[in-house]
Protein backbone atom coordinates (compact mmCIF):
# COMPACT_ATOMS: atom_id res chain seq x y z
CA UNK A 1 0.00 0.00 0.00
CA UNK A 2 0.96 3.62 -0.53
CA UNK A 3 -0.62 6.16 1.80
CA UNK A 4 -1.47 9.64 0.50
CA UNK A 5 -0.15 12.15 3.04
CA UNK A 6 -0.71 15.24 0.84
CA UNK A 7 -2.84 14.95 -2.25
CA UNK A 8 -1.81 17.94 -4.36
CA UNK A 9 -4.31 19.14 -6.94
CA UNK A 10 -5.97 16.70 -9.31
CA UNK A 11 -3.63 13.80 -8.63
CA UNK A 12 -5.12 10.73 -10.32
CA UNK A 13 -4.44 7.09 -11.15
CA UNK A 14 -4.15 6.44 -14.89
CA UNK A 15 -3.27 3.66 -17.27
CA UNK A 16 -3.70 3.58 -21.05
CA UNK A 17 -7.45 4.15 -20.69
CA UNK A 18 -10.71 2.54 -21.79
CA UNK A 19 -10.81 1.31 -25.31
CA UNK A 20 -13.88 -0.21 -26.92
CA UNK A 21 -16.59 1.75 -25.13
CA UNK A 22 -17.03 4.77 -27.41
CA UNK A 23 -20.47 3.46 -28.43
CA UNK A 24 -21.57 3.90 -24.79
CA UNK A 25 -20.22 7.46 -24.76
CA UNK A 26 -17.30 6.51 -22.51
CA UNK A 27 -14.15 8.65 -22.99
CA UNK A 28 -10.78 6.99 -23.51
CA UNK A 29 -9.04 8.74 -20.56
CA UNK A 30 -5.58 7.46 -19.60
CA UNK A 31 -2.20 9.10 -18.99
CA UNK A 32 -1.92 12.60 -20.46
CA UNK A 33 1.74 12.03 -21.39
CA UNK A 34 2.23 8.41 -22.48
CA UNK A 35 5.87 9.10 -23.39
CA UNK A 36 6.65 9.83 -19.74
CA UNK A 37 4.52 7.04 -18.27
CA UNK A 38 6.02 4.52 -20.71
CA UNK A 39 9.46 5.56 -19.56
CA UNK A 40 8.63 5.11 -15.87
CA UNK A 41 7.09 1.70 -16.51
CA UNK A 42 9.95 0.60 -18.77
CA UNK A 43 12.59 1.40 -16.17
CA UNK A 44 10.76 -0.96 -13.78
CA UNK A 45 10.22 -3.65 -16.42
CA UNK A 46 6.45 -3.15 -16.00
CA UNK A 47 3.94 -3.62 -18.78
CA UNK A 48 3.40 -0.28 -20.54
CA UNK A 49 -0.27 -0.71 -19.66
CA UNK A 50 0.50 -0.72 -15.91
CA UNK A 51 -1.30 1.95 -13.91
CA UNK A 52 0.68 4.90 -12.54
CA UNK A 53 -0.03 7.95 -10.39
CA UNK A 54 -0.34 11.10 -12.49
CA UNK A 55 0.88 14.13 -10.57
CA UNK A 56 -0.24 17.47 -11.96
CA UNK A 57 0.48 20.22 -9.52
CA UNK A 58 3.26 18.87 -7.33
CA UNK A 59 2.89 19.52 -3.58
CA UNK A 60 1.99 15.94 -2.81
CA UNK A 61 3.47 13.40 -0.46
CA UNK A 62 3.20 9.63 -0.25
CA UNK A 63 4.27 7.12 2.38
CA UNK A 64 5.13 3.57 1.40
CA UNK A 65 3.62 0.98 3.72
CA UNK A 66 5.80 -1.76 2.21
CA UNK A 67 9.13 -1.99 0.42
CA UNK A 68 9.09 -1.73 -3.36
CA UNK A 69 10.80 -0.16 -6.35
CA UNK A 70 9.62 3.05 -7.96
CA UNK A 71 10.45 5.25 -10.90
CA UNK A 72 9.28 8.81 -11.52
CA UNK A 73 9.29 10.24 -15.06
CA UNK A 74 7.99 13.35 -16.79
CA UNK A 75 8.21 16.89 -15.39
CA UNK A 76 10.72 17.73 -12.67
CA UNK A 77 8.85 18.43 -9.42
CA UNK A 78 11.83 18.68 -7.00
CA UNK A 79 11.44 15.02 -6.12
CA UNK A 80 12.60 13.92 -2.66
CA UNK A 81 12.76 10.61 -0.83
CA UNK A 82 12.93 11.13 2.95
CA UNK A 83 13.90 14.78 2.26
CA UNK A 84 16.87 13.76 0.07
CA UNK A 85 16.72 14.85 -3.56
CA UNK A 86 16.46 11.92 -5.96
CA UNK A 87 16.59 11.66 -9.74
CA UNK A 88 13.99 11.08 -12.40
CA UNK A 89 13.86 8.09 -14.76
CA UNK A 90 15.73 5.84 -12.35
CA UNK A 91 14.77 2.70 -10.59
CA UNK A 92 14.76 3.55 -6.90
CA UNK A 93 14.44 1.17 -4.00
CA UNK A 94 12.08 2.34 -1.26
CA UNK A 95 11.69 0.83 2.18
CA UNK A 96 8.70 0.56 4.45
CA UNK A 97 7.68 4.00 5.85
CA UNK A 98 9.77 5.96 3.33
CA UNK A 99 8.22 9.27 2.32
CA UNK A 100 8.26 10.47 -1.28
CA UNK A 101 7.47 14.13 -1.87
CA UNK A 102 6.84 16.27 -4.93
CA UNK A 103 7.48 20.02 -4.71
CA UNK A 104 7.38 22.83 -7.22
CA UNK A 105 7.79 22.23 -10.94
CA UNK A 106 11.21 23.10 -12.39
CA UNK A 107 10.10 22.02 -15.84
CA UNK A 108 7.14 20.16 -17.32
CA UNK A 109 3.52 20.15 -16.20
CA UNK A 110 2.99 16.62 -14.89
CA UNK A 111 4.94 13.57 -13.83
CA UNK A 112 4.29 9.91 -13.23
CA UNK A 113 4.98 7.68 -10.27
CA UNK A 114 5.30 4.06 -11.33
CA UNK A 115 5.76 1.20 -8.85
CA UNK A 116 7.02 -2.29 -9.55
CA UNK A 117 4.11 -4.37 -10.84
CA UNK A 118 1.88 -1.31 -11.25
CA UNK A 119 -0.81 0.35 -9.12
CA UNK A 120 -3.60 -2.11 -8.29
CA UNK A 121 -6.66 0.13 -7.90
CA UNK A 122 -10.16 -0.94 -9.01
CA UNK A 123 -10.69 -1.81 -12.67
CA UNK A 124 -13.82 -0.39 -14.33
CA UNK A 125 -14.51 -1.13 -18.00
CA UNK A 126 -11.04 -2.64 -18.43
CA UNK A 127 -9.16 0.32 -17.01
CA UNK A 128 -8.02 1.82 -13.72
CA UNK A 129 -8.05 5.39 -15.08
CA UNK A 130 -10.01 7.74 -12.83
CA UNK A 131 -13.07 9.26 -14.45
CA UNK A 132 -16.12 10.83 -12.84
CA UNK A 133 -19.12 8.50 -12.98
CA UNK A 134 -16.99 5.48 -13.80
CA UNK A 135 -14.46 5.02 -11.01
CA UNK A 136 -15.44 5.57 -7.42
CA UNK A 137 -12.63 8.08 -6.87
CA UNK A 138 -11.97 10.93 -9.25
CA UNK A 139 -8.77 12.18 -7.64
CA UNK A 140 -6.54 11.10 -4.79
CA UNK A 141 -7.25 12.56 -1.39
CA UNK A 142 -5.31 12.73 1.84
CA UNK A 143 -5.51 9.54 3.86
CA UNK A 144 -6.32 7.25 0.94
CA UNK A 145 -4.32 4.07 0.60
CA UNK A 146 -3.35 2.91 -2.87
CA UNK A 147 -2.92 -0.81 -3.44
CA UNK A 148 0.32 -1.97 -5.09
CA UNK A 149 1.57 -5.44 -5.90
CA UNK A 150 4.09 -7.35 -3.87
CA UNK A 151 7.59 -7.19 -5.30
CA UNK A 152 8.97 -10.50 -6.45
CA UNK A 153 12.62 -11.42 -6.09
CA UNK A 154 13.20 -11.42 -9.82
CA UNK A 155 12.58 -7.71 -9.90
CA UNK A 156 15.30 -7.03 -7.39
CA UNK A 157 17.88 -6.30 -10.06
CA UNK A 158 20.24 -3.39 -10.44
CA UNK A 159 19.30 0.16 -11.38
CA UNK A 160 18.44 1.03 -14.93
CA UNK A 161 18.21 4.57 -16.20
CA UNK A 162 17.07 6.02 -19.51
CA UNK A 163 17.94 9.24 -21.28
CA UNK A 164 15.05 11.65 -21.88
CA UNK A 165 14.58 13.72 -25.00
CA UNK A 166 14.77 17.29 -23.64
CA UNK A 167 12.77 18.56 -26.62
CA UNK A 168 9.79 16.71 -25.19
CA UNK A 169 9.48 19.54 -22.66
CA UNK A 170 10.86 22.52 -24.55
CA UNK A 171 9.81 22.05 -28.17
CA UNK A 172 7.84 24.94 -29.64
CA UNK A 173 6.70 22.99 -32.63
CA UNK A 174 3.66 20.75 -32.38
CA UNK A 175 3.23 18.20 -35.14
CA UNK A 176 -0.25 17.88 -36.58
CA UNK A 177 -2.28 16.44 -39.43
CA UNK A 178 -5.20 18.01 -41.26
CA UNK A 179 -8.45 17.45 -39.40
CA UNK A 180 -11.65 16.32 -41.14
CA UNK A 181 -12.89 19.92 -41.65
CA UNK A 182 -9.48 21.46 -42.46
CA UNK A 183 -10.22 21.84 -46.17
CA UNK A 184 -13.29 23.95 -45.38
CA UNK A 185 -11.00 26.73 -44.12
CA UNK A 186 -9.99 29.44 -46.59
CA UNK A 187 -6.37 29.57 -47.68
CA UNK A 188 -5.80 32.62 -45.47
CA UNK A 189 -7.21 30.84 -42.41
CA UNK A 190 -5.08 27.78 -43.11
CA UNK A 191 -2.00 29.96 -43.44
CA UNK A 192 -2.73 31.68 -40.15
CA UNK A 193 -3.02 28.32 -38.38
CA UNK A 194 0.58 27.55 -39.22
CA UNK A 195 2.14 31.00 -39.07
CA UNK A 196 0.77 32.16 -35.79
CA UNK A 197 2.27 31.38 -32.41
CA UNK A 198 -0.42 30.00 -30.14
CA UNK A 199 -0.30 30.04 -26.35
CA UNK A 200 -1.95 27.88 -23.75
CA UNK A 201 -4.70 29.63 -21.77
CA UNK A 202 -5.61 29.22 -18.10
CA UNK A 203 -8.54 27.10 -19.17
CA UNK A 204 -6.86 23.69 -19.24
CA UNK A 205 -7.76 20.31 -17.82
CA UNK A 206 -7.66 16.62 -18.69
CA UNK A 207 -10.54 17.15 -21.10
CA UNK A 208 -9.02 19.90 -23.20
CA UNK A 209 -6.60 22.81 -23.56
CA UNK A 210 -8.09 26.09 -24.73
CA UNK A 211 -5.66 28.37 -26.59
CA UNK A 212 -5.61 32.17 -26.18
CA UNK A 213 -5.37 33.38 -29.77
CA UNK A 214 -8.20 33.48 -32.27
CA UNK A 215 -8.34 32.88 -35.97
CA UNK A 216 -11.20 34.24 -38.06
CA UNK A 217 -13.91 31.59 -38.09
CA UNK A 218 -16.34 31.32 -40.97
CA UNK A 219 -17.23 27.67 -40.42
CA UNK A 220 -20.56 26.61 -38.99
CA UNK A 221 -21.00 23.76 -36.53
CA UNK A 222 -21.02 20.23 -37.90
CA UNK A 223 -23.58 17.51 -37.18
CA UNK A 224 -22.32 15.88 -34.01
CA UNK A 225 -19.57 13.42 -34.96
CA UNK A 226 -16.57 11.64 -33.44
CA UNK A 227 -13.75 13.51 -31.75
CA UNK A 228 -10.54 11.93 -30.45
CA UNK A 229 -7.83 12.91 -28.01
CA UNK A 230 -5.68 15.32 -30.05
CA UNK A 231 -8.54 16.70 -32.12
CA UNK A 232 -8.23 20.51 -32.46
CA UNK A 233 -11.66 22.16 -32.58
CA UNK A 234 -12.38 25.64 -33.90
CA UNK A 235 -15.04 27.22 -31.66
CA UNK A 236 -17.52 29.90 -32.83
CA UNK A 237 -15.43 32.62 -31.11
CA UNK A 238 -12.41 31.66 -33.26
CA UNK A 239 -10.53 30.13 -30.35
CA UNK A 240 -9.02 26.69 -30.66
CA UNK A 241 -9.43 23.82 -28.20
CA UNK A 242 -7.01 20.91 -28.20
CA UNK A 243 -8.98 17.94 -26.90
CA UNK A 244 -7.06 15.80 -24.43
CA UNK A 245 -7.49 12.32 -22.91
CA UNK A 246 -10.78 12.81 -21.02
CA UNK A 247 -12.57 14.42 -23.98
CA UNK A 248 -16.08 13.26 -24.85
CA UNK A 249 -16.42 10.79 -27.74
CA UNK A 250 -18.39 13.21 -29.92
CA UNK A 251 -18.48 16.94 -30.58
CA UNK A 252 -20.06 19.52 -32.85
CA UNK A 253 -17.29 22.06 -33.52
CA UNK A 254 -15.31 21.80 -36.77
CA UNK A 255 -12.23 19.57 -36.37
CA UNK A 256 -9.49 21.55 -38.10
CA UNK A 257 -6.38 19.64 -36.97
CA UNK A 258 -5.50 16.30 -35.45
CA UNK A 259 -2.43 15.85 -33.25
CA UNK A 260 -0.57 12.54 -33.22
CA UNK A 261 0.23 10.77 -29.96
CA UNK A 262 3.67 12.37 -29.53
CA UNK A 263 2.23 15.88 -29.97
CA UNK A 264 -0.51 15.23 -27.39
CA UNK A 265 2.26 14.15 -25.01
CA UNK A 266 4.19 17.39 -25.67
CA UNK A 267 1.10 19.53 -25.04
CA UNK A 268 0.47 17.62 -21.80
CA UNK A 269 3.80 18.97 -20.49
CA UNK A 270 3.06 22.62 -21.36
CA UNK A 271 1.82 25.10 -18.79
CA UNK A 272 -0.39 28.18 -19.14
CA UNK A 273 1.14 30.83 -21.48
CA UNK A 274 3.62 28.41 -23.12
CA UNK A 275 3.90 29.23 -26.80
CA UNK A 276 4.13 26.97 -29.80
CA UNK A 277 3.43 26.66 -33.51
CA UNK A 278 1.53 23.96 -35.34
CA UNK A 279 3.57 22.22 -38.02
CA UNK A 280 1.66 20.30 -40.65
CA UNK A 281 2.76 16.78 -41.51
CA UNK A 282 1.47 14.64 -44.31
CA UNK A 283 -0.24 11.42 -43.41
CA UNK B 1 -33.80 -2.47 -53.50
CA UNK B 2 -33.88 0.93 -52.00
CA UNK B 3 -31.90 3.66 -53.54
CA UNK B 4 -29.31 4.84 -52.50
CA UNK B 5 -28.88 8.57 -52.22
CA UNK B 6 -28.93 8.09 -48.46
CA UNK B 7 -26.28 5.39 -48.73
CA UNK B 8 -23.61 7.44 -50.48
CA UNK B 9 -20.64 7.90 -48.20
CA UNK B 10 -17.04 9.07 -48.35
CA UNK B 11 -13.85 8.14 -46.53
CA UNK B 12 -11.45 10.57 -44.84
CA UNK B 13 -8.37 9.99 -42.78
CA UNK B 14 -8.76 11.20 -39.20
CA UNK B 15 -5.30 11.32 -37.68
CA UNK B 16 -2.91 8.41 -38.00
CA UNK B 17 -5.15 5.78 -36.42
CA UNK B 18 -8.72 6.46 -37.55
CA UNK B 19 -10.86 6.59 -40.66
CA UNK B 20 -13.94 8.78 -40.74
CA UNK B 21 -16.79 7.63 -42.97
CA UNK B 22 -19.33 10.36 -43.69
CA UNK B 23 -22.83 10.35 -45.15
CA UNK B 24 -24.85 13.35 -46.31
CA UNK B 25 -25.05 15.96 -43.53
CA UNK B 26 -28.67 15.49 -42.55
CA UNK B 27 -30.39 13.77 -39.61
CA UNK B 28 -32.18 10.91 -41.29
CA UNK B 29 -33.16 7.43 -40.14
CA UNK B 30 -32.23 5.85 -43.46
CA UNK B 31 -28.68 7.08 -42.92
CA UNK B 32 -28.65 5.73 -39.36
CA UNK B 33 -29.79 2.36 -40.70
CA UNK B 34 -27.00 2.31 -43.28
CA UNK B 35 -24.42 3.26 -40.64
CA UNK B 36 -25.61 0.54 -38.24
CA UNK B 37 -25.60 -2.14 -40.94
CA UNK B 38 -22.10 -1.14 -41.98
CA UNK B 39 -20.97 -1.18 -38.34
CA UNK B 40 -22.42 -4.69 -37.86
CA UNK B 41 -20.64 -5.94 -40.99
CA UNK B 42 -17.36 -4.49 -39.75
CA UNK B 43 -17.85 -6.08 -36.32
CA UNK B 44 -18.64 -9.44 -37.90
CA UNK B 45 -15.18 -9.43 -39.49
CA UNK B 46 -13.73 -9.80 -35.98
CA UNK B 47 -10.64 -8.09 -37.34
CA UNK B 48 -7.89 -7.32 -34.87
CA UNK B 49 -7.04 -4.15 -36.79
CA UNK B 50 -10.19 -2.38 -35.61
CA UNK B 51 -10.10 -1.29 -31.99
CA UNK B 52 -13.32 0.67 -31.62
CA UNK B 53 -15.95 2.62 -33.50
CA UNK B 54 -17.86 5.81 -32.85
CA UNK B 55 -21.17 6.80 -34.42
CA UNK B 56 -22.42 10.32 -35.19
CA UNK B 57 -25.61 11.50 -36.91
CA UNK B 58 -24.05 11.06 -40.34
CA UNK B 59 -20.74 9.40 -39.59
CA UNK B 60 -19.00 6.23 -38.55
CA UNK B 61 -15.44 6.52 -37.27
CA UNK B 62 -13.30 3.40 -37.20
CA UNK B 63 -10.45 3.54 -34.71
CA UNK B 64 -7.51 1.32 -35.60
CA UNK B 65 -5.23 -0.53 -33.23
CA UNK B 66 -2.08 0.54 -35.06
CA UNK B 67 -1.01 3.42 -37.24
CA UNK B 68 -2.61 3.14 -40.67
CA UNK B 69 0.24 2.58 -43.11
CA UNK B 70 -1.75 2.52 -46.33
CA UNK B 71 -4.95 4.59 -46.15
CA UNK B 72 -6.17 3.63 -49.62
CA UNK B 73 -5.74 -0.06 -48.95
CA UNK B 74 -7.71 0.18 -45.70
CA UNK B 75 -10.47 2.12 -47.50
CA UNK B 76 -10.64 -0.59 -50.17
CA UNK B 77 -11.05 -3.20 -47.43
CA UNK B 78 -13.86 -1.21 -45.82
CA UNK B 79 -15.56 -0.68 -49.18
CA UNK B 80 -15.49 -4.41 -49.74
CA UNK B 81 -16.99 -5.04 -46.29
CA UNK B 82 -19.75 -2.52 -47.08
CA UNK B 83 -20.77 -4.43 -50.20
CA UNK B 84 -20.91 -7.79 -48.42
CA UNK B 85 -24.36 -9.27 -48.46
CA UNK B 86 -25.28 -9.22 -44.85
CA UNK B 87 -25.87 -12.74 -43.63
CA UNK B 88 -25.51 -11.72 -40.04
CA UNK B 89 -28.63 -11.59 -37.96
CA UNK B 90 -29.55 -7.96 -37.44
CA UNK B 91 -29.15 -6.73 -33.87
CA UNK B 92 -32.51 -6.67 -32.08
CA UNK B 93 -33.74 -3.15 -31.38
CA UNK B 94 -36.23 -2.14 -28.70
CA UNK B 95 -38.67 0.63 -27.92
CA UNK B 96 -38.08 1.68 -24.30
CA UNK B 97 -40.74 3.29 -22.17
CA UNK B 98 -39.17 5.94 -19.96
CA UNK B 99 -41.32 7.23 -17.07
CA UNK B 100 -40.92 11.00 -16.56
CA UNK B 101 -42.31 13.23 -13.85
CA UNK B 102 -43.11 16.64 -15.39
CA UNK B 103 -43.86 18.20 -11.98
CA UNK B 104 -42.75 21.85 -11.82
CA UNK B 105 -40.33 20.92 -9.06
CA UNK B 106 -38.37 18.92 -11.64
CA UNK B 107 -39.45 20.71 -14.83
CA UNK B 108 -37.77 23.92 -13.82
CA UNK B 109 -37.95 25.48 -17.30
CA UNK B 110 -41.53 24.47 -18.15
CA UNK B 111 -43.00 27.85 -17.18
CA UNK B 112 -40.50 29.83 -19.25
CA UNK B 113 -40.97 27.51 -22.23
CA UNK B 114 -44.74 27.76 -21.89
CA UNK B 115 -44.57 31.55 -22.13
CA UNK B 116 -42.06 31.73 -24.95
CA UNK B 117 -43.67 29.00 -27.03
CA UNK B 118 -47.17 30.23 -26.24
CA UNK B 119 -48.20 26.70 -25.30
CA UNK B 120 -49.92 25.50 -22.14
CA UNK B 121 -47.60 23.40 -19.95
CA UNK B 122 -49.97 20.46 -20.38
CA UNK B 123 -49.74 20.89 -24.14
CA UNK B 124 -45.91 20.82 -24.00
CA UNK B 125 -46.05 17.60 -21.96
CA UNK B 126 -48.59 16.10 -24.37
CA UNK B 127 -46.43 16.86 -27.41
CA UNK B 128 -43.25 15.63 -25.70
CA UNK B 129 -44.82 12.30 -24.71
CA UNK B 130 -46.59 11.73 -28.04
CA UNK B 131 -43.47 11.29 -30.17
CA UNK B 132 -41.37 8.19 -30.52
CA UNK B 133 -37.69 9.16 -30.53
CA UNK B 134 -34.90 7.29 -32.27
CA UNK B 135 -31.54 6.79 -30.56
CA UNK B 136 -28.98 7.93 -33.15
CA UNK B 137 -25.92 7.40 -31.00
CA UNK B 138 -24.49 7.85 -27.50
CA UNK B 139 -22.00 10.65 -26.88
CA UNK B 140 -21.13 13.76 -24.83
CA UNK B 141 -21.30 11.79 -21.55
CA UNK B 142 -21.43 8.05 -20.79
CA UNK B 143 -25.05 7.03 -21.44
CA UNK B 144 -26.18 10.33 -23.02
CA UNK B 145 -28.53 9.38 -25.87
CA UNK B 146 -28.74 11.59 -28.93
CA UNK B 147 -32.41 11.39 -29.87
CA UNK B 148 -34.05 12.34 -33.15
CA UNK B 149 -37.73 13.02 -33.61
CA UNK B 150 -38.57 16.05 -31.47
CA UNK B 151 -41.74 17.80 -32.64
CA UNK B 152 -40.70 21.15 -34.14
CA UNK B 153 -43.29 22.91 -31.96
CA UNK B 154 -40.95 22.23 -29.03
CA UNK B 155 -37.69 23.42 -30.63
CA UNK B 156 -36.18 25.74 -28.04
CA UNK B 157 -32.70 27.32 -27.94
CA UNK B 158 -30.21 26.27 -25.32
CA UNK B 159 -29.79 28.61 -22.35
CA UNK B 160 -27.33 31.44 -23.05
CA UNK B 161 -25.60 30.61 -19.76
CA UNK B 162 -25.43 26.89 -19.02
CA UNK B 163 -26.33 25.79 -15.49
CA UNK B 164 -23.35 24.61 -13.46
CA UNK B 165 -25.26 21.57 -12.32
CA UNK B 166 -28.19 19.78 -13.92
CA UNK B 167 -29.50 16.90 -11.80
CA UNK B 168 -29.11 13.32 -13.00
CA UNK B 169 -32.26 12.09 -14.79
CA UNK B 170 -33.25 15.57 -15.96
CA UNK B 171 -35.13 15.50 -19.27
CA UNK B 172 -34.37 18.50 -21.42
CA UNK B 173 -34.65 20.21 -24.78
CA UNK B 174 -31.65 21.83 -26.48
CA UNK B 175 -32.40 23.36 -29.86
CA UNK B 176 -33.91 20.62 -32.01
CA UNK B 177 -32.95 17.78 -29.68
CA UNK B 178 -34.35 16.22 -26.54
CA UNK B 179 -32.52 13.96 -24.10
CA UNK B 180 -31.82 12.82 -20.56
CA UNK B 181 -28.80 13.78 -18.40
CA UNK B 182 -27.24 10.43 -17.34
CA UNK B 183 -25.19 12.01 -14.52
CA UNK B 184 -25.10 15.34 -12.69
CA UNK B 185 -23.47 17.66 -15.18
CA UNK B 186 -23.14 21.24 -16.29
CA UNK B 187 -25.58 21.82 -19.12
CA UNK B 188 -27.51 24.36 -21.14
CA UNK B 189 -30.64 22.45 -22.02
CA UNK B 190 -34.12 23.52 -20.89
CA UNK B 191 -35.43 21.09 -18.30
CA UNK B 192 -38.96 19.69 -18.60
CA UNK B 193 -38.95 16.94 -16.00
CA UNK B 194 -37.03 14.11 -14.44
CA UNK B 195 -36.89 10.33 -14.77
CA UNK B 196 -35.84 7.95 -11.98
CA UNK B 197 -34.38 5.61 -14.62
CA UNK B 198 -30.59 5.21 -14.61
CA UNK B 199 -29.06 5.56 -18.08
CA UNK B 200 -25.53 4.52 -17.15
CA UNK B 201 -24.95 1.86 -14.50
CA UNK B 202 -21.65 0.05 -14.14
CA UNK B 203 -23.14 -2.46 -11.71
CA UNK B 204 -24.94 -4.23 -14.53
CA UNK B 205 -23.25 -6.10 -17.34
CA UNK B 206 -24.52 -3.73 -20.02
CA UNK B 207 -24.04 -0.24 -18.51
CA UNK B 208 -26.46 1.48 -20.89
CA UNK B 209 -29.67 -0.39 -21.73
CA UNK B 210 -30.24 1.53 -24.95
CA UNK B 211 -28.14 1.53 -28.11
CA UNK B 212 -28.07 3.27 -31.47
CA UNK B 213 -31.15 2.22 -33.46
CA UNK B 214 -33.39 1.75 -30.40
CA UNK B 215 -36.38 3.98 -29.73
CA UNK B 216 -37.54 5.90 -26.68
CA UNK B 217 -40.99 6.98 -25.58
CA UNK B 218 -41.58 9.17 -22.55
CA UNK B 219 -44.65 8.59 -20.39
CA UNK B 220 -46.03 10.79 -17.63
CA UNK B 221 -45.80 9.74 -13.99
CA UNK B 222 -46.85 11.64 -10.87
CA UNK B 223 -44.46 12.87 -8.20
CA UNK B 224 -45.67 10.04 -5.94
CA UNK B 225 -44.94 7.44 -8.63
CA UNK B 226 -41.55 9.03 -9.25
CA UNK B 227 -40.59 8.61 -5.59
CA UNK B 228 -41.80 5.01 -5.55
CA UNK B 229 -39.94 4.16 -8.76
CA UNK B 230 -36.80 5.85 -7.48
CA UNK B 231 -36.74 3.39 -4.57
CA UNK B 232 -37.37 0.40 -6.83
CA UNK B 233 -34.63 1.55 -9.21
CA UNK B 234 -32.14 1.96 -6.36
CA UNK B 235 -32.96 -1.59 -5.20
CA UNK B 236 -32.49 -2.77 -8.80
CA UNK B 237 -35.96 -4.26 -8.71
CA UNK B 238 -37.48 -2.16 -11.47
CA UNK B 239 -37.77 -3.65 -14.94
CA UNK B 240 -38.00 -1.14 -17.76
CA UNK B 241 -40.91 -1.74 -20.09
CA UNK B 242 -39.67 -2.53 -23.59
CA UNK B 243 -41.13 -3.80 -26.84
CA UNK B 244 -39.32 -5.30 -29.78
CA UNK B 245 -39.30 -3.04 -32.81
CA UNK B 246 -40.56 -4.94 -35.82
CA UNK B 247 -38.59 -3.93 -38.81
Amino acid sequence: MIKVLKSGFYTTIQDKGRVGFASLGVPVSGVMDSYASDMANSVLNNSLEAAVVEIYSGSCEFQFLCATFICVSGGDFSLKLNKQAIGLNKKISVSKNDILSFGKANYGARCYLAVAGGIQSEVKLNSRSFYKGITQDIFLQRGMEIAISEVTKSQLVSNASIKVNALHFSSQTIKCYKGPEFEQLHAAQQKELFEKFFSISKDINRMGYRLNETIPNTLTSILTSAVLPGTVQLTPSGKLIILMRDCPVTGGYPRVLQLPEEAINCIAQKATSSQFQFVLEDL
Amino acid sequence: MQLLLDNIHTYKSFGAKAILIEWKAIIEEAILKDILEFKDKINSQKSESYLDYSIGYNSLTIIFKDIILDFNKEVEKLKLIYTLNSTIKPVQNFLWDIPVCYDLEFGIDLEEMSQSLNLEILEIIKIHTESIYTVFFIGFLPGFLYLGGLNSKLFFDRKPNPRLNVEVGSVGIGGEQTGVYPVNSAGGWNILGRTPIIFFDLEVSNPCFAKAGDQIKFSVITKKEFLELEILVSKKSYQLFKTVIND
